[in-house]
């Protein structure tokens, strides 16, 4: 029988990170994710596994190594928070540069600047926008529940490996410290070196006589074969958005009402949601689950069907703008939010859904 | 059914991993759990409050602003929660440090001297297990035999000598507890 | 048969198999193209070829992996040792090294540096120290001399307005993860017998796991110095060498 323990969601994605097959995390402490690194520090798993583990001397250092790691075709890894995740941004767009695959975690705190260490999403432009410089995006994973945090690693990896782009966590100070009841996933070997060299012919492994040298790299001088690189990769991007978008509709069917939210900002509205049904006002909730592919198509349609629609968001209104992208006019798309750390209580969401009424 | 606590007081005095016992406690009666603390700089003598929910179905939210039982150690949080326990709700206090008692109506008050009492085992760190007691004896909402299998659950093997000492606290804090209104 | 010195037996020097047939696009009289071969044979003479991932760096060698026919990794400027750690510990058989010039290594990325060779990784670092930002047309670096005319010093390195050149190298020797820190040069077929024994030391040690090795090559930069080759390598001897005195700083 599988079992159930009761963990952190920052201790989960540990975890999780160890079952599926890491090869690699390399991470710099900062609050609220530290007990990602502390947990697999305390499991050892280069003496199980033979994952590697090391605590490196920056967040920018951190993002290279599991760009060198990357580059050699492994399952690789960091974690941070907002700051830290700021300080990444040049790794992050040279990993999508050189179409590397990889996991970075962000459990986000309250910005600007050093901000608060309590927990936000005001990190969502730089997740789904591109936080550093260049045309590229990210496949960004809205975890909503510890259980999630643990599942949503080997997803990500899988994904990440399939499209060559790396993937996101995005998660928060509220899930990633909550405990909740999760059940991790299976144990799954790491990749062989043989396995890399086959899934992987593009990485770093080490030229044999048989193929010219591997170079992973980011760089073209010439505009053409720059252009024709982008080009190539947003075509990749489209069949990304046509394939991958994931949700969760909770109560969505007759409702007049839409309640858009992720993260832990949905776990508090779909508290919202059964108050204002007990009251017998027709709510529902949409929880994004892939914040980049962004699920327009089915929010498009459900313009068609509410009277309006309500974004509930740990920030200024960032997702909103998706949001409106997808109705295109069609029904008023308010937003309702708090920033600095704040997290809304359910009454909160519920006042702010009456009065758009 | 389904119980949201609230436990607050002071870093160092337990309060977190009260609230911990309490989620394994429920999760060995096969509930839904979910604990939520403040988090922050964890040190002696700053505040420190968790968000403790036991139920029977899915838990929507982890973080809330009403609460059916609120448990309350320092003078800081009393200010904070008692406002915050619905209608018909409990509060347990330790009146240790309390120098405005609660003056609700609508719900039953509890105290428990378990600052004195845990002084009196000559183990502060009873202190804890003394007030979770106190509260199973007013809400079982879980049972003393579920808390003793949490208590082994989440405690590492090393520290499984301590069980019978937090067993003794807990019937204490179950003994001494007192309604006041 | 229509060139008979053409043969085998008249064979006195061939070029590495492990360096590729692109033209170099180094100046005329730049260190580039000697390191890079002595890397190129290195490799070769230990058989390393398919157990080999380069870091490249971002300044004049940017395209080393042009020229050098083993994998390569493209590094952000300055954080090819931190590339180079998590390569080495994620695929412990290989030989892993990093090429970096003064404003890679000393300047942007003097963090990466000193923390990878504190860790003690078992890799190679080769430093390509000219005193000049090369690439981006001759601006100041770290290693720039006192007085010294570059694009952003034009009037020579000013220590009340710069600072002192950084001496980086007796730095990193002092730290415990090293195990073999040297200073060479290529400016004479000597320097370059030294210097190519300096790097197969530096790869042998990674192998062999005994730390982290930093190879230091003194490189004169006749394009950014606005010198003839013969003229750069002169006032390399000259001013180079007193700064940054050629020979072993550790070895362990």
């Amino acid at each position: 029988m599988e079992e159930v323990s009761l963990l952190k969601g920052n201790e989960a994605i540990a975890l999780a990170a160890i079952r599926c097959g890491a090869d690699g995390y390399f991470g710099y402490p900062i609050t609220p994710q530290s007990e990602i690194m502390e947990t697999l520090m305390a499991q050892k798993p280069w003496e199980t596994t033979g994952m590697t583990v090391l605590q490196a001397e920056s967040e920018v250092a951190s993002i290279y190594m599991v760009y060198g790691g990357a580059s050699t075709g492994k399952k690789v890894m960091t974690s941070s928070s907002s700051p830290g995740v700021s300080l990444m941004q040049e790794g992050v767009s040279f990993l999508c540069g050189a179409d590397l695959p990889c996991l970075v975690v962000n459990v986000m705190r309250g910005g600007p600047g050093l901000g608060t260490i309590q927990p936000s999403q005001s990190d969502y432009f730089q997740s789904t926008k591109g936080g550093g410089h260049g045309d590229y995006k990210l496949i960004v994973l809205a975890p909503a529940s510890v259980q999630e945090m643990a599942d949503f690693v080997d997803l990500a990896f899988t994904l990440s490996s399939k499209y060559r782009i790396p993937s996101m966590i995005l998660s928060d100070g509220a899930i990633g410290q909550m405990m909740e009841k999760v059940i991790l996933p299976p144990f799954k070997p790491r990749q062989t070196a043989e396995e890399i060299i086959e899934q992987c012919p593009w990485a770093a492994t080490g030229k044999p006589a048989n193929r010219k040298n591997n170079i992973i790299s980011s760089l073209e001088l010439d505009p053409s074969k720059m252009e024709k690189k982008n080009v190539e990769r947003q075509e990749r991007y489209r069949i990304v958005e046509a394939t991958e978008v994931r949700y969760d509709e909770y109560m969505c069917e007759d409702a007049d009402y839409l309640i858009i939210a992720f993260g832990s900002a949905a776990r508090i509205s779909q508290n919202a949601v059964e108050t204002l049904r007990e009251e017998g006002i027709k709510v529902g909730m949409l929880r994004p689950i892939t914040l980049w592919p962004f699920p327009s198509k089915v929010i498009s349609k459900y313009a068609e069907k509410v009277k309006s629609m309500l974004t509930v968001e740990l920030n200024a209104g960032q997702m909103i703008e998706d949001v409106k992208l997808a109705v295109n006019g069609k029904v008023p798309v308010l937003h309702y939010g708090r920033m600095g750390g704040i997290v809304p209580n359910p009454e909160e969401i519920v006042d702010a859904l009456k009065k758009q009424m | 059914m389904k119980e949201e606590i609230i436990i607050a007081g002071f870093g160092g005095q337990g309060v977190l991993s009260m609230g911990k016992i309490l989620a394994y406690a429920g999760l060995m009666h096969d509930k839904e759990v979910s604990w939520m603390p403040a988090y922050g700089p964890e040190q002696r003598g700053g505040t420190a409050n968790v968000t403790v929910i036991i139920s029977d179905n899915k838990i929507s939210s982890p973080v809330l602003n009403r609460f059916d039982t609120a448990i309350i150690l320092n003078q800081q949080s009393m200010d904070k929660f008692e406002s915050t326990v619905k209608p018909g709700g409990i509060l347990i206090y330790d009146p240790h440090g309390i120098t405005h008692v609660p003056t609700r109506t609508d719900i039953s008050i509890y105290t428990v001297r378990a600052m004195d009492a845990a002084a009196e085992m000559e183990n502060s760190k009873a202190f804890n297990m003394v007030v979770l007691g106190a509260y199973l004896k007013v809400k079982p909402a879980v049972d003393l035999d579920g808390v003793i299998k949490g208590l082994k659950k989440s405690l590492p093997e090393r520290h499984h000598h301590l069980i019978p000492m937090n067993e003794k606290a807990l019937l204490k804090g179950m003994d001494i507890v007192e309604k006041l209104k | 048969m229509s060139n008979p010195i053409i043969n085998p037996e008249n064979l006195v020097y061939e070029k590495s198999s492990v360096l590729l047939d692109n033209t170099m696009h180094y100046c005329p009289g730049c260190s580039h193209g000697t390191v890079h071969r002595i890397v190129a044979e290195v490799i070769e003479e230990m058989n390393m070829q398919d157990k080999t991932i380069g870091c490249a760096p971002v300044g004049c060698a940017v395209f080393i992996y042009n020229y050098i026919n083993v994998d390569f990794a493209e590094c952000a400027h300055g954080r090819a040792p931190a590339l180079a750690t998590a390569i080495k510990r994620l695929n412990p058989d290989h030989l892993v090294f990093t090429y970096q010039g003064d404003g890679d290594l000393a300047a942007i990325g003097t963090g990466e540096t000193i923390h990878a060779c504190n860790r003690g990784e078992n890799i190679a670092i080769i430093f390509i120290n000219n005193g000049i930002y090369g690439m981006t047309g001759g601006q100041m670096a770290p290693t720039t001399l006192v007085g010294m005319k570059s694009s952003t010093c034009p009037y020579g390195r000013d220590v009340q307005l710069n600072g002192y050149p950084l001496n980086i190298t007796p730095l990193l020797a002092q730290l415990e993860g090293t195990c073999y820190v040297t200073r060479q040069s290529v400016h004479t077929a000597n320097n370059v017998k030294k210097t190519k024994k300096a790097i197969r030391k530096a790869f042998e040690n990674s192998m062999a796991g005994k730390g982290t090795s930093v190879v230091e090559v003194v490189s004169s930069c006749n394009s950014g110095w606005k010198m003839s080759p013969v003229k750069a390598n002169a006032w390399m001897e000259e001013n180079m060498f007193k700064a940054y005195p050629l020979g072993d700083l550790k070895d362990k």
